[in-house]
């Protein structure tokens, strides 16, 4: 006879259970866990010291300054255009809408190395603007705005996804109470839809956050590799690892690797301490 | 305050939902919109408070013409059908909010403020509740919050789109009382939209019937019952049987039926019969039906079945007149009073 268990209608025997957890185990620590580890092992293959000098470095400490810089200024933006962009589609009916949905997602389709492009040929010496950018003496390509502009590009979608599915789940229902109740448009925005949208927003900052940090393909193209000058934390990484400064290479990939697990963890507290428990969809 | 809305047209995407709409709201008056879904209702009470505007015709409050002016400056109370209560505030704040946003010259002192909200909370009997989040409460509650909400700008009209729609039956007839205590309490205009005829008829002062975005008809509950407009009204208003056939000489007849239709052209015409007002016959007057189910609903028995045509039919009769009738009972019915349209 069967034996009787309340079981799920969803649920999986055991054994199946089992082996797809090793499945995920064993593929989280060979792509993901690994990888990190050697970071830090290589890191301090010749112990703490030159490690640290080499994170001491000016050229170093440069790339730090101008990675946190780039994330600072595209992350605000970023966060800006993303609620604008989320309020148009979510809270309001026009013609091309889906087209400018398509165009929110187009930097996550573009290889970054070709947005990186895109901005050499509009800004660069020989491009669209080159000659009026020289006469007036301001540089973009090859020098921070560049940087900046590249960054902005691909970290464009973060803010704007998550906020988007958010908000039309919402509705206007309660924008439009605020209204009949007598709230101007800038007052039904901070008192209404935006306590309603904080944990989501704050959720899609970091994501863009660590993209901005961390992204190479676009920033690479811009940036002319200027040591000290031009070099973002992960150009850095490679310029060092070409040398074959592994020590060197690896202590500041250490850093990046340490500025994504602060992310990490402020976006695992945002989901502990958000109120309904889950953070977007 | 009278309002005042007179020849509307609206259209969304080139569907017409409003076709030139014209209606008067007395001072007072508590006005039912009643109609089927896309009938246009809701749209109607929209352009009222001003959350969309019409493409013709005019908004009038009192003589004011309010057609083009913005929900936040037409001080109108609007009771959404899902609540639409602010998630992230207490019922307090809630009721609070359209004091706390008027501007600092108009905005009454916190300690009134308070005063208020606790007068509000009172009369939709939720005292005590003020610290609490929408989401714990029950649906009836939000409603109320949603009611004193509205209220606590001492609106010049009340309006409210579907207000009981997501309550279960119990509430919803309790909450239908408490509306129409308000209303008297209060004494501020309300118009609410309705596709229950049952609701529209028990609360309202005046309904006005409205379908395929164009009004059929606007009386009291008495007048759309007993005297409906049109064939819509008839069918749309209180339950009825319908017969097609055909006038000659001012007599209809069809479905086994033959009626007197004073007034009624020649040619094809459909009549209407309530269930209430098929009575049982003597031999040759009215017509043979077979009953297939009797279901007695409190002191009213529900006999429904097909006339010798085939045509179903709907009966009701008061229980003591259905004495031991049963399922596959013949009867000949007649009836007691009749509406007959051209077709």
């Amino acid at each position: 006879m069967k034996r009787a268990t309340a079981r799920l209608a969803t649920e999986e025997p055991a054994w199946i259970k089992a082996l797809i957890l090793a499945v995920v185990a064993t593929f989280l620590v060979l792509v993901l866990i690994l990888p990190m580890v050697t970071v830090f092992v290589e890191a301090l293959r010749r112990g703490v010291g030159p490690a640290l000098e080499a994170i001491r470095e000016p050229d170093a400490v440069a790339a730090m300054k101008l990675t946190l810089l780039t994330a600072a200024i595209a992350v605000p933006f970023n966060a800006f255009f993303g609620i604008c962009a989320a309020w148009a589609v979510a809270k309001h009916e026009f013609r091309f809408k889906p087209f400018l949905i398509t165009l929110i997602d187009l930097p996550f389709s573009v290889s970054p190395v070709v947005a990186g492009l895109i901005y050499v040929l509009v800004f660069g010496a020989q491009g669209w603007f080159g000659e009026w950018l020289i006469d007036h003496d301001i540089k973009i390509i090859f020098a921070t705005p560049g940087i900046v502009l590249a960054t902005v590009f691909v970290t464009f979608p973060f803010v704007a996804r998550e906020l988007i599915p958010l908000m039309q789940e919402q509705g206007v229902d309660e924008e439009e109470a605020a209204v009949s109740l007598g709230a101007s448009g800038l007052r039904t925005f901070w008192s209404v839809t935006a306590p309603n949208i904080r944990w989501a927003l704050l959720y899609g900052m970091l994501l863009c956050n660590a993209r901005a940090m961390g992204e190479f393909g676009a920033v690479s193209v811009v940036s002319g590799h200027i040591r000290g000058m031009t070099n973002t934390m992960p150009l850095h990484v490679e310029i060092l690892y070409n040398e074959y400064n592994f020590v060197g290479a690896f202590a500041v990939a250490g850093v990046l690797c340490g500025l994504a697990v602060v992310t990490l963890t402020l976006k695992t507290l945002l989901e502990v301490a958000q109120p309904h428990g889950r953070v977007g969809h | 305050m009278t309002i005042t809305a007179r020849d509307i047209e609206k259209t969304f995407d080139r569907y017409p939902a409003l076709n030139g709409v014209t209606l008067e709201i007395a001072e007072g008056e508590l006005l039912a919109l009643l109609g089927p879904s896309g009938s246009g209702k809701t749209t109607l009470l929209r352009l009222i408070a001003g959350l969309e505007f019409p493409e013709k015709g005019q908004i009038l409050f009192d003589d004011q013409d309010m057609t083009l002016a913005g929900a936040a400056d037409r001080r109108v109370g609007f009771v959404f059908q899902q609540y639409a209560l602010f998630r992230h505030m207490t019922v307090a704040r809630n009721v609070a909010f359209g004091l706390d946003v008027r501007k600092r010259a108009q905005r009454p002192s916190k300690e009134e403020i308070l005063k208020r909200v606790d007068e509000l909370l009172k009369l939709v009997e939720l005292d005590g509740l003020g610290k609490r989040f929408p989401n714990q409460l029950s649906g009836g509650q939000r409603q109320r919050v949603a009611l004193a909400r509205a209220l606590a700008v001492n609106p010049r009209v009340l309006l409210l789109d579907e207000p009981f729609g997501a309550l279960d039956a119990t509430v919803r007839k309790s909450l239908r009382k408490e509306l129409r205590r308000i209303h008297d309490a209060t004494g501020v205009t309300t118009i609410f939209v309705t596709h229950d005829q049952e609701e529209a008829l028990e609360l309202a002062d005046r309904v006005a019937i409205l379908n395929l975005g164009r009004i059929e008809q606007v009386g009291t509950p008495t007048e759309v019952y007993d005297a409906p407009s049109g064939p819509f009204v008839c069918g749309f208003v209180g339950a009825a049987n319908r017969f097609e056939g055909d006038v000659q000489a001012e007599r209809f007849t069809g479905g086994g039926l033959t009626l007197a239709a004073p007034g009624v052209a020649n040619g094809s015409a459909t009549a209407f019969v309530r269930p209430h007002d098929l009575v049982p016959a003597a031999d040759g007057d009215g017509f043979d039906v077979v009953a297939h189910r009797v279901t007695a609903q409190g002191p009213v028995v529900h006999i429904e079945g097909l006339t010798l045509a085939g045509l179903p039919f709907e009966a009701h009769f008061a229980r003591e007149n259905a004495q031991g009738l049963a399922p596959g009972a013949k009867l000949r019915l007649a009836p007691s009073k009749a509406y007959v349209f051209p077709a």
